[in-house]
């Protein structure tokens, strides 16, 4: 069995009291007093303030245009805030120069609604490709991609093309794109939002694996009962202004992926036809 | 490893984008053909009227019965007259000898006396402001007219005329090709912007891609720049490869008959194809760095 995999089976079975433990006491995110105003004038956030421990699994969710993307965005630094500050394991990151953005990306994982694919280049290469252009080398390549399909359940579609494959296939490619190196914190913008209620909870069992390596996770969504059954802390945007933040009670941190997934299918009310994992 | 990658990636870019690089290159093709024909041109002109400018002289004729002592003392002063560089004594027996050696045929037998006057050969220092050593030897008087500055003098004379000519042919022609030249190289750094931001265009989702997972942005811009430069490079090897078949099959047999075709003091092929290369290259880099410059920030 591969090293990744190995190491995530490890972690799921110590759970909440292993290295993945969440520690929402050390902010991996804060925003502070964050503005974001657009050129045209329309506002994406307004004065936000909100801190996400390490290992936290958070959803921000709200009507279409209440800022959830905004915030993706500035956290990736792909934004500047119009005031404010943005903070990233303690770095203000509207204060770094942009050299060093490319190093900040590396260690944010990025998921998206539209998967951001490259349609002429197989499942592998799409992998591939994105540490090739961090300059890893060929070796570490051959070695790590593999492994992060195995992981992401795709290890028989490596030549693949993505117009060959479901949504939910192609989301899972850009899943093992986003986490292929382990990075600390991913961001997950929609990440359901093409896909029918069966594939999304495979997606978002998925997602809480990697949040349960120790991760910080944050997935923007307008699904509300995918949310609500998921019972972690909700982060609900309206207008760009914080009108929720349930630091959810109902927060089980001890629940395996696979018992998470089984109580997902049942309070949402779809079949378990048996764990494709 | 890494050029492996930029080059494949630049390779997979210019085959998705053919025509805008093919029209980028062959506008380059011909900024390097007219640079590679007039380079030597403009060399061989240059060299031609810096053979005119080297001939450059004044003549100070003397009147007739000027005393030695007059003669010495004259000399003197056109001697320390500004931008007079030497001064050489053609006495009028000397004169009329050089001009019966240059036209042997022209019936000198037929003059009972020698018409010449006695001559001061005067060579400028700097053959373009020759004028000054007129109007110093030679003003214009009240009346309008020239009068020697000293009775010595019956008359000043250069070959102004046919020498302002020539080099102002040279320069019409270095200002032709320079401005043929320019406007090509502009045309050239304008279309390569193109094919740069064309393929920016066509390859925005891995750019978009790179962006997303932290690749630097000289990663990001390596390969536009690396497709730039072969589609300048390919415009330049063509255009060193036509001028060398050009003077292979039909220059070279003409210059071994004649003297004239074989230009002497211009650049040799190998040099010119140095230049030209370097050339296209440099043109295509300034090209899709215009384009990177304003289409590609973080
Ligand atoms: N690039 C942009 N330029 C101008 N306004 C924008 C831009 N992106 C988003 N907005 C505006 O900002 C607000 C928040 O948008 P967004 O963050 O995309 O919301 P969500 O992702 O929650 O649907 C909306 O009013 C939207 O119109
Ligand atoms: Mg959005």
């Amino acid at each position: 069995m591969a090293a990744t995999e190995t190491e995530i089976r490890a972690r799921d079975r110590a759970g909440a009291r292993a290295a993945g433990a969440p520690r929402p006491d050390v902010p991996v995110v804060e925003l502070k007093d964050v503005t974001k105003v657009y050129d045209g004038g329309s506002v994406g956030l307004d004065h936000v303030s909100l801190r996400i421990g390490r290992g936290e699994f958070v959803f921000l969710v709200g009507p279409t245009g209440c800022g959830k993307s905004t915030c993706i965005r500035l956290l990736m630094r792909e934004l500047l805030p119009s005031s404010g500050e943005v903070f990233i394991a303690g770095r203000d990151i509207g204060r770094i120069p942009s050299k060093r953005v490319p190093h900040l990306r590396r260690n944010i994982g990025v998921v998206f609604q539209d998967y951001k694919l490259l349609p002429n280049r197989t499942v592998y290469a799409n992998v591939a490709y994105s540490l090739e252009v961090i300059g890893e080398s060929r070796q570490s390549i051959r070695r790590k991609v593999p492994d992060i399909l195995r992981l992401v359940g795709l290890s028989t579609k490596l030549h693949a093309y993505p117009d060959e494959l479901s949504g939910g296939e192609q989301q899972r490619v850009s899943i093992a794109r986003a986490f292929v190196n382990h990075p600390p914190l991913l961001l997950a913008d929609e990440p359901t939002g093409n896909l029918d209620p069966e594939t999304s909870i495979g997606i978002m069992q998925l997602i809480y694996r990697i949040n349960r390596t120790g991760t910080t996770v944050i997935v923007a969504t307008h699904d509300k009962e995918m949310v609500d059954k998921m019972r972690r802390r909700v982060i609900e945007l309206d207008g760009g202004r914080i009108v929720r933040d349930e630091l959810s009670g109902l927060y089980r941190p001890d629940e395996s992926t696979r018992e998470f997934a089984i109580r997902l299918r049942g309070e949402m009310g779809v079949g378990d036809e048996g764990n494709p994992n | 490893m890494r050029l492996g990658f930029f080059v494949k990636e630049a390779y997979r870019a210019l085959s998705r984008n053919a025509a805008p690089s093919l029209a980028a290159m062959l506008t380059i093709l011909l900024t390097a053909l007219v640079l590679g024909v007039f380079i030597p041109i403009v060399q061989a002109t240059t060299s031609a009227a810096d053979q005119v400018r080297s001939r450059v002289i004044v003549n100070v004729y003397l009147a007739s019965d000027v005393s030695p002592a007059d003669k010495l003392a004259l000399r003197q002063r056109i001697e320390r007259t500004p931008n007079v560089e030497r001064v050489e004594y053609v006495s009028k027996e000397e004169a009329l000898a050089q001009e019966r050696r240059r036209h042997p045929k022209a019936g000198w037998e037929l003059l009972g006396s020698n018409p010449l006057p006695d001559t001061f050969r005067v060579t400028p220092v700097d053959p373009d402001r020759v004028q000054e050593i007129v109007d110093a030897l030679y003003p214009v008087g009240a009346d309008g007219r020239r009068h020697g500055a000293v009775p010595a003098i019956d008359e000043v004379r250069n070959r102004e005329q046919d020498t302002k000519k020539i080099l102002s042919a040279t320069s019409i022609v270095k200002v032709l090709a320079a401005g043929l030249a320019g406007l090509l190289v502009f045309a050239s750094i304008a279309l390569v912007a193109n094919t740069i931001r064309l393929s920016i265009f066509a390859r925005r989702r891995e750019v978009e891609v790179m962006r997303l997972v932290g690749a630097t942005n000289w990663f990001i811009r390596w390969p536009f720049v690396i497709e730039g430069m072969l589609v300048g490079l390919m415009g330049g090897v063509l255009a060193v490869l036509l001028l060398w078949i050009v003077k292979d099959t039909f220059l070279d047999p003409l210059s071994d008959r004649f003297a004239l075709v074989s230009l002497p003091h211009t650049i040799s092929f190998p040099a010119l194809a140095a230049v030209l290369l370097g050339s296209c290259v440099a043109v295509s880099a300034i090209g899709s760095g215009v384009t990177l410059r304003r289409f590609l920030r973080v």
